[in-house]
């Protein structure tokens, strides 16, 4: 993508007016066509006559979009990704805010740490998760206060659970009184085995270790019942079962502080997929035998069944998902081109996220207002951060075009990783428009 | 020179896969096999493949199916490549895809490979530009191994439309097994597959299929008895009760009468069979292996676009 399409957060402030567009801002649970006006980085009540007017018409104006859940690499896997590019392939996927998790090498466990690792300087806001435990190896708490301190949003492990219950319950404890989530990757590592795939009916047919959705199940239910004892926050990441959604959904009515997001690819991909399928959840998968065994589509947890990601989508159009997030998972080529079951986990997701949630919103799984709120003000405030288009408040919003296509290709993404199943495929949904801060930071 | 066997183009240029397979492909290429055993024994289509370099890239041990590639590549005409793993660069931690790209730029033109990875044919057939057959992948595929059966059983039996054929032992490991059933389904036979419960798990979502778990349930009935290996190389453990499965003559008699066996080999003797079952008269073991040449014949005549 050409370079000249980037801004940055310490740009100077800019001043346009966007005309006619839809605004949807779910803070002032607004949702109407409208101009608005942004003069010096705030939103301003009229327009300044001569800044510049963008025709809105047909597009969508939200809140920035904000990721939960992202893997910058960086330090330790800068082949893959770097602060740098993944902010910039945020930009072009209409977010404002990714959080960085910390599983780097070495891992974000210490206050230095997370100040080294955020940023405000590039075309994304990059703000840290730090690691609930020293090393996340999972056996001593890290230094969470001090790491909060520093700027860490939240605490996790991600890469795998912590496994150790009185390890999971102090980390739980501390952060009780932080004020801080613990973001949980629920997954039990001796249930998980070696699969490589959701278990069923097409891990059978391909012949690879299937992973049972118990694996996910068993952790939420103990991660909930520590954080009732504890009264600590508790952000399960990456749901993909039913019964684990289900599990927060009973927790939630017990009155537990939980919260929990789901993947776009957790939504509108399928087992089917790794056998070749490329179609979404809620289409009848096809068979594209030569498209089998993709280390694209290798991801943990692995892409659900089709009643899993029909579960979780109806989770999200009901509210009981608070939030999408990507989990942005860059990897070299050469960690995708292996047998199946040796493929690293993990697929790029900033700049895809959005399109995938309109696909679900033309096939009317979704309505648009619910989807903005799923990537934007919702994710924002389990961080503690505020998106609003109300008069006064920073410029921090996306324009893009719901219904222009796009096709995704190497060269079509800002990511130094292309490892995603979708290459190849026209997606709708083409971001016009991203401002950060009251900065332009991405422009097409 | 082309061999006129079935009408229409073969439009396929790997063989990855039994399924997907249509019955008049499967068909085709077991119709070609019979054609090749005849042309093999006059000396006939000897420079059939002459254009052809067939690398033979065995990640894991094989005897029947890697000679047979070899003898099949070289009846027709065929350079043939072997890719000994342990002396290549392979050893040297070389990936997949760099060692068939490297045999593809040194002339190879169709790959037979075999590979521990469920997936690792389909990986090479996207990322090389070779014809690439399947000799086994992981516990997923092994087409010409169930392509060599259909037409064992199809000759002692005249057809599989109808019949009633069990296979028993560990069906999950099995990629033999999952490329038998959907062959035989493909040609219109009744499949059944038992073994204790560990080795059948899954499989009662399989459509088109039965799951017996005693013997006598199996063998009801039954007009052929696949026995598989257990395959203690991918460090399956053989569970307790599989004396209660071992296949010997008198447990045949809760099969139909004349009841025939089958096994991919190499035979565990004693195990999952006895000796005496294995090389009595009502076995086709010996048939299988020396159907294996002609049906690698015909397949690597197809995908090279010769018949």
């Amino acid at each position: 993508m050409s370079p000249e399409s980037f801004g940055r957060l310490t740009d100077p402030p800019a001043s346009f007016t966007v005309v006619g567009a839809r605004v949807i801002d779910p803070a002032g649970g607004t949702d109407e066509i409208r101009d608005l006006a942004v003069l010096d980085g705030l939103i301003a009540r009229a327009p300044d006559p001569v800044a510049e007017r963008i025709d809105g018409r047909g597009l969508v104006l939200a809140p920035g979009l904000c990721d939960l859940h992202a893997h910058v690499r960086e330090p330790g896997g800068e082949t893959a990704e770097t602060v740098a590019s993944a902010a910039r392939a945020a930009a072009h996927g209409g977010f404002t805010t990714i959080c960085a998790m910390p599983n780097t090498e070495p891992a974000m466990d210490s206050a230095s740490a997370i100040a080294n690792g955020s940023s405000a300087e590039g075309a994304c806001r990059v703000r840290v998760i730090g690691a609930a435990t020293i090393g996340r190896a999972g056996t001593e708490p890290a230094d969470l206060a001090g790491m909060a301190a520093a700027g860490a949003v939240a605490f996790s492990d991600d890469g795998a659970s912590i496994s150790d219950v009185p390890t999971a319950r102090r980390v739980m404890e501390r952060l009780a009184h932080l004020g801080r989530p613990l973001v949980e990757h629920a997954e039990d590592a001796e249930l998980a085995g070696d699969g490589v795939m959701r278990e069923g009916r097409v891990a059978l047919r391909l012949g690879l270790a299937g992973w049972p959705a118990e694996a996910e199940v068993r952790v939420v239910e103990r991660d909930l019942a520590i954080a009732q004892e504890t009264g600590a926050p508790l952000h399960l990441t990456h749901l993909s079962t039913a019964a684990g959604l289900a599990a927060v959904q009973s927790a939630r009515s017990r009155g537990v502080a939980v919260t929990c997001d789901v993947t776009p690819h957790h939504l509108a991909m399928t087992d089917a997929w790794v056998a070749g399928s490329r179609r979404f959840a809620w289409e009848e998968p096809n068979g594209l035998p030569e498209r089998a065994y993709d280390g694209s589509c290798r991801v943990n947890p692995p892409l659900a069944t089709r009643e899993d990601a029909l579960a979780l989508l109806a989770g999200v159009a009901d509210g009981s998902v608070d939030a999408i997030a990507t989990d942005h998972a860059p990897h070299p080529a050469e960690r995708k081109l292996v047998p199946f079951g040796e493929a690293a986990p993990g697929l790029i997701g900033l700049e895809t996220a959005l399109s995938l949630g309109l696909a679900a919103v033309e096939s009317e799984k979704l309505d648009l207002a619910t989807l903005v709120a799923a990537l934007s003000t919702r994710p924002a405030a389990i961080i503690g951060e505020t998106r609003s288009l109300q008069i006064g408040a920073a410029a921090d919003l996306v324009l893009f075009d719901p219904d222009a296509r796009w096709r995704v290709e190497p060269g079509a993404l800002a990511s130094t990783s292309s490892n995603t199943p979708l290459l190849g495929m026209e997606l709708p949904g083409v971001v016009r428009l991203t401002v950060a801060g009251g900065r332009v930071t991405y422009r097409s | 020179m082309t061999v006129a066997v079935g009408i229409g183009a073969w439009s396929r240029r790997h063989l990855l896969d039994v399924e997907g397979l249509s019955r008049d492909e499967i068909e085709r290429i077991l119709d070609l096999a019979v054609e090749m055993r005849v042309a093999r024994a006059e000396r006939r289509h000897r420079s059939l493949l002459e254009a052809e370099v067939v690398g033979l890239a065995f990640y894991e041990a094989s005897t029947r199916t890697r000679v047979s590639f070899e003898l099949a590549a070289k009846a027709l005409g065929a350079t043939t490549v072997d890719l000994s793993v342990a002396g290549s660069s392979v050893s040297k931690g070389e990936s997949l895809v760099d060692t068939l790209r490297t045999l593809e730029r040194t002339g190879v033109t169709t790959l037979v490979l075999r590979h521990g990875s469920s997936g690792a044919a389909h990986l090479a057939a996207r990322t090389t530009g070779l014809r690439v057959v399947n000799a086994g992948d992981g516990i997923h595929a092994h087409p010409s191994q169930a392509l060599l059966d259909a037409l064992t059983l199809r000759e002692a039996l005249g057809t599989l439309e109808g019949i009633r054929l069990v296979i028993v032992g560990d069906v999950v490991q099995s990629r033999v097994a999952r490329s038998n059933i959907h062959c035989l389904l493909a040609l219109g036979a009744r499949v059944r597959v038992a073994g204790p419960p560990a080795w059948v798990a899954g499989f009662e979502e399989w459509p088109g299929i039965e799951v017996a778990t005693t013997l006598v349930e199996a063998l009801d009935g039954a007009d052929a008895v696949m026995a598989l290996r257990a395959q203690t190389e991918r460090g399956t453990v053989l569970p307790p009760e599989l004396a209660e499965w071992r296949l010997d003559t008198e447990r045949m008699r809760l099969a139909d009468p004349g009841a025939l066996v089958l096994h991919p080999g190499p035979t565990n003797e004693g195990v999952e069979l006895t000796a005496e079952l294995a090389n009595g008269p009502r076995s086709l073991i010996g048939r299988q292996v020396e159907n294996g040449v002609p049906v690698r014949m015909a397949v690597l005549a197809l995908v090279a676009g010769a018949a």
